[in-house]
């Protein structure tokens, strides 16, 4: 069985916060959808189809400079809380693990480069997924790393390709170029002075879509949104790389300007709101993970404001990813019923900030950057 | 609050709500964790993009104002259109010759675009033309990193371009 322990590094280069405006934008994400000519795919896929697009792809990974010295994971070998890890670092879906009682199909793996932030998928919903994940706004590089495996693979394997349809994939959402760019943002400006509604229908107008993370009821989580294209057909992957970016920099102007909305006419309640957030993180012995999502949200806020000093972007990167069950599981060395995994939760955002983001400390936002991943 | 019920199975209490913007027009879902886990939200990254089946389904008969689709379905994997319908999902790349006609309908609508004007992939025996809209690509590719004064990267397509151009 594997288990992630050699792995301990992957999906975790976005948390530097190094990107463009890393406080409001975490992370961009750039996949392209391709499949093998002569082959089933999708639903109708068999397995021998999988098998054989497996075997190809194994047989390509040398010849790929991205891919060369990385790691391949038959999903059906690895252990089902290292399937759980890699889904909640967002290098799998939860359609390449396939049902909970059957597990992952014969032939779903994932391959994780070594030395790129770039993953590919094998056997999902279309043959190949090539994924890079960036910190920031960073959509041109993104892009630039999938476009570079995609050629290295294409020079190896017989995509599925048309003259007039593009690189064929299994729904027809995807066809063409077969290129999903997504940018991971927190926009609580806009949620809290009740703009967001206008900004988010705006972005359907543009050819834009996106999604939050949404609790129980209606309420929005973290006010955290993905914001993404959505046609993929008759456009350039430029135009569309472009498209998006522009577009979410004139979000990112809207939510600064929000924010300085909020400070100028509600300044004490905004503060106070920040402040209680940070107090809860520090002190509760008790967390669920929606309820940290909405704290991190005003911490994410205060810092973003410098209303807190001494806490920086990648401490509160870190404790998205590493108050997920499966992570805590993986630190306690043992499952953990809900109540548990609670309090787990909380004793992590307490050690880490006592550590990391006392703001009593003192400021230096110039300070070096350790490594990530210390959990 | 009333309880909710999933709009996907009617069965189970709706937990994730799904806003859609398409259109100009907004929709509203309300799924249950295993709906919403089976269209891949649930803290996952893709995007839903898109109900398709729904989408085919207000289409209704209109998909079939055309010559009807082949009956027997594609040739090479055996789905048929109402196969198509039901899951949003085409088979294998066959499918899409087998049922153009109706495709390029449904892709007009869903992306207002039918003719892909993106990278051009070389198939291993490329035929002249082949070559040739490639080598318009990275053309395109090359201007668009001058104009952006990305000079390394002009340089590496103007590699390209010259290794692939007839001597």
């Amino acid at each position: 069985m594997n288990d992630l322990t050699p792995l301990p590094n992957h999906g975790l280069s976005w948390l530097e916060a190094s990107g463009d405006h890393a406080d409001i934008v975490l992370s961009t994400r750039v996949r392209l959808a391709r499949n093998l000519q002569g082959h089933a795919f999708g639903p109708r896929a068999r397995v021998n189809d999988r098998e054989a697009v497996l075997r190809r792809f194994k047989e390509s990974i040398g010849r790929s400079e991205t891919l060369r010295g990385g790691t391949l994971l038959e999903l059906p070998d690895v252990a089902e809380r290292s399937r759980r890890l890699l889904l909640e670092r967002r290098l799998v879906t939860r359609d390449l693990l396939g049902e909970d009682d059957t597990g992952p199909a014969r032939g779903a793996a994932v391959h994780l480069s070594d030395h790129e932030p770039v993953t590919v998928m094998i056997n999902e919903e279309d043959h190949l997924r090539v994924q890079s994940l960036v910190s920031g706004l960073r959509i041109e590089q993104a892009w630039r790393l999938v476009d570079r495996l995609d050629e290295e693979l294409g020079r190896e394997l017989p995509f599925a390709y048309h003259n007039e349809f593009g690189f064929l994939t299994s729904c027809p959402t995807n066809v063409g170029s077969g290129l999903r760019a997504s940018v991971f943002m927190h926009l609580p400006g806009l949620v809290l002075t009740k703009e967001i509604g206008k900004v988010l229908q705006g972005l359907g107008q543009v050819g834009l879509t996106f999604r939050g993370l949404y609790g129980e009821g209606s309420e929005v989580v973290g006010n955290f949104f993905q914001v993404s294209n959505q046609t993929t057909l008759g456009k350039t992957e430029e135009d569309l790389v472009d498209h998006l970016d522009k577009i979410v920099r004139q979000v990112i102007q809207y939510e600064l300007q929000a924010r300085q909305v909020l400070l100028r006419d509600a300044r004490q309640v905004t503060e106070d709101k920040i402040w209680r957030a940070y107090g809860l993180l520090r002190y509760a012995r008790s967390l669920s993970f929606e309820e940290l999502m909405n704290l991190l949200s005003g911490v994410r806020l205060g810092l973003s404001l410098k209303l807190l000093p001494g806490l920086r972007v990648y401490t509160l990167n870190k404790m998205m990813i590493f108050t997920q069950p499966a992570h805590l599981e993986q630190a306690a060395g043992r499952d953990l019923p809900p109540t548990e995994s609670d309090a787990h939760r909380a004793a992590y955002v307490r050690r880490v900030l006592a550590t990391e983001g006392d703001v009593s400390a003192d400021d230096d936002p110039s300070a070096a950057d350790e490594t990530p991943a210390q959990p | 609050m009333p309880d909710m019920v999933c709009d996907n199975c009617g069965s189970s209490d709706a937990v994730v709500h799904l806003t859609q913007i398409v259109n100009n027009e907004m929709s509203t879902h309300r799924l249950c964790e295993k709906c919403a886990a089976e269209k891949g939200l649930e803290g996952a990254p893709e995007p839903v993009g898109f109900p398709l089946t729904d989408f085919l389904a207000q289409m209704g008969d209109v998909a079939l104002d055309e010559a009807d689709p082949p009956e027997s379905g594609c040739p090479f994997c055996g789905l048929t259109f109402q196969d198509f319908r039901e899951t949003g999902r085409l088979g294998c790349p066959q499918c899409y010759e087998t049922f153009a006609t109706h495709l390029r309908k449904l892709l007009r609508r869903i992306h207002g675009g039918v003719q892909h004007v993106g990278k051009v992939y070389l198939p291993p025996d490329p035929s002249a033309s082949d070559m040739e809209r490639r080598l318009d690509g990275l053309r395109r590719k090359l201007h668009r990193a001058v104009e952006s004064e990305d000079f390394e990267r002009a340089a590496e397509l103007r590699d390209q371009i010259r290794s692939m151009e007839p001597a």
